[in-house]
């Protein structure tokens, strides 16, 4: 009994050990970033490399500032995931709601270009989505950002899924109610899928901030670009100016690292319901 | 009577409320999956003008060194990135899964990479593998060109993808982990089995639905991979042919240098490659994927 309780907490200990040099591998690069940002470039490039800065000094902040419109791509992006989010969420549970619980002809059919959809990458559309967008004469816009992201193939499928976890007596019963489809769907239904629009948003928002392509390739203008392009701008201006690049990386993250610190738990569980299923 | 209202009551709803959906994403999918086609059997002009030139982009492609090289280079970060980030990530969920302190600590940062943009995070890697002054060499006493070195860039590049993924991975490992009943674990542990063979006869092969997902999701994000490498190795590196994925070529084909149509071909190719691998990955799920639950 006693060996056993020994290799227990050996093993216990050796959890410990793996997880926490794990998470320092994962936090290292975060810091480094970090520090890099503080210490000026003559100080980021020397032998032996020093830890901490000498000086902390702000004047990369204000040189990443200076050569790139944060508050523009603050404000783009921030316009992006709102637009992405809502269209994605209001689109999708109501196709989903439909593909779950109503019968109607060619429903299969229809379904079917959304699997479709779902399975092939967004390149293969990527091309002829920016040859409409120039003709529609709408490059460098906030529209052209979201415009790819405006219905979601991933959501419909997705919250179909939800809608297909509700009982078909519930919808009955609000029937019996003498509530409409409509209000079967927005007042019965759709509050109990809320868990699952929150995944659907968490998702969308963190993949709407990630996407690089097509950011720069919709919207050359540098106002109209959002943080992953405009930071992708910036290593052209920068090329070995390390901290200068690692401030503006710091500035491109923040934002997003505070929301996931908040919501910690929605984010983790968020994504993990839309991957597994 | 009152079933037959029903029914027509809900087709109307029905359509009505796919409606902006499919019409989405007829214009926005649909239609330019026909236009990639399309394209693909044509010459591009600058304007937006083109003709129909039959296979002429195909077989430019197909006697195209850098073509077949970009094809390699994408198969080739899957065998990099898949195996070991797989391994990892399952590592991971099964260490997460131990009743242990700190847990959601321990996840919350495993799964920081997650909210980082890409941008970002090549950003700061590329700082890390920089050849006179990056942090790795400096621990190692050597001059290594990480980024520079044909052989050595791509299996960097992948230290990255991986380091990115293990968090997700594992999050989604963990759940499919926690789903398995602890009668299992308990009846094992009654019959005097070890926490390996544990693992090998009950956690291994009732996670493996869940395993072979992230597989699959793994795969085909490995062989589209572009945005992590755009990063990484811009377009004067001269390792740049050793790095280049095919969505990267697809990128500089059509938005640098204007081959519409030529890049067309090549995401065809792309879409029909990840279709032959996700086939077989669901032929041979087979022989060790679980579904007896």
């Amino acid at each position: 009994m006693d060996s056993l309780q020994k290799n227990y907490r050996r093993n216990k200990i050796l959890v410990y050990v793996f997880l926490t040099a794990g998470a320092v591998l994962m936090i290292f690069p975060f810091v480094w970033m970090l520090l890099t940002s503080f210490k000026s470039a003559g100080e980021s490039v020397q032998i032996p490399p020093t830890i901490l800065p000498e000086n902390w000094l702000v004047s990369n902040y204000e040189e990443a500032l200076t050569s790139l419109p944060f508050i523009r791509l603050y404000f783009n992006t921030t316009l992006l995931i709102l637009f992405r989010v809502l269209c994605a969420v209001a689109f999708s549970s109501a196709a989903g709601f439909a593909f779950a619980k109503l019968q109607f002809k060619g429903k299969n059919l229809l379904f079917t270009i959304v699997l479709v959809q779902m399975m092939l990458p967004s390149q293969i559309f990527i091309i002829p989505q920016y040859q409409m967008l120039a003709k529609l004469g709408m490059t460098n816009t906030i529209f052209a950002l979201v415009f790819p992201g405006i219905v979601s193939a991933f959501g419909t499928f997705f919250l179909r899924q939800a809608y297909l976890g509700i009982p078909d007596e519930v919808g009955e019963a609000a029937y019996l109610d003498g509530c409409t489809k409509w209000q079967t769907f927005t007042r019965v239904m759709m509050p109990l899928t809320r868990s699952s629009m929150a995944a659907l948003t968490v998702f969308t928002a963190v993949f709407a901030y990630a996407d690089l392509m097509w950011p720069l390739i919709a919207n050359t203008d540098i106002n109209m670009m959002t943080l992953s392009a405009g930071l992708s701008t910036l290593r052209g201006q920068f090329t070995t100016n390390y901290p200068v690049l690692m401030a503006g990386s710091v500035l491109a993250m923040v934002p997003m690292v505070i929301l996931y610190l908040i919501f910690q738990k929605q984010f983790v569980e968020g994504i993990a319901m839309t991957g597994g299923k | 009577m009152g079933k037959k209202k029903w029914l027509t009551d809900d087709a109307k709803w029905g359509y009505l409320l796919v409606a902006p959906t499919i019409i989405g994403l007829l214009v926005l999918n649909v239609y330019p999956f026909v236009q990639t086609l399309v394209l693909s059997f044509s010459t591009t002009h600058p304007f937006g003008i083109y003709e129909i030139s039959g296979v002429e982009n195909y077989v430019r492609m197909f006697s195209s060194a850098e073509f077949w090289k970009a094809t390699w280079n994408s198969i080739y970060f899957c065998i990099l990135t898949v195996p070991v980030g797989i391994f990892l990530s399952l590592l991971t969920a099964v260490l997460l899964n131990a009743k242990i302190a700190g847990k959601s600590a321990f996840r919350a940062i495993y799964f920081l990479p997650m909210v980082v943009a890409p941008a970002a995070i090549a950003m700061v890697w590329k700082w890390i593998f920089n050849a006179e002054y990056g942090i790795i060499n400096q621990i190692i006493g050597a001059h290594v060109n990480w980024l520079t070195n044909p052989a050595l860039v791509l299996p960097a590049c992948a230290v990255v993808a991986i380091w990115s993924a293990v968090g997700y991975d594992a999050v989604l490992l963990l759940s499919g982990i926690q789903n398995i009943s602890k009668s299992y674990y308990e009846a094992a542990s009654l019959d005097g089995a070890t926490k390996i063979q544990q693992f090998f006869h009950i956690t291994l092969p009732m996670v493996s639905p869940t395993l072979f997902v992230v597989m699959i999701m793994r795969l085909m994000a490995s062989i589209k991979v572009y945005d992590l490498i755009y990063m990484m190795v811009d377009q004067s590196n001269p390792a740049l042919t050793s790095a280049q994925s095919l969505m990267y070529l697809f990128y500089r084909e059509s938005f640098v240098a204007g081959n519409r149509g030529y890049a067309s071909a090549i995401v065809v190719w792309t879409v029909l490659l990840i279709g032959v691998i996700t086939a077989f990955q669901f032929w041979g799920q087979k022989k060790w994927v679980n579904y007896e639950v």
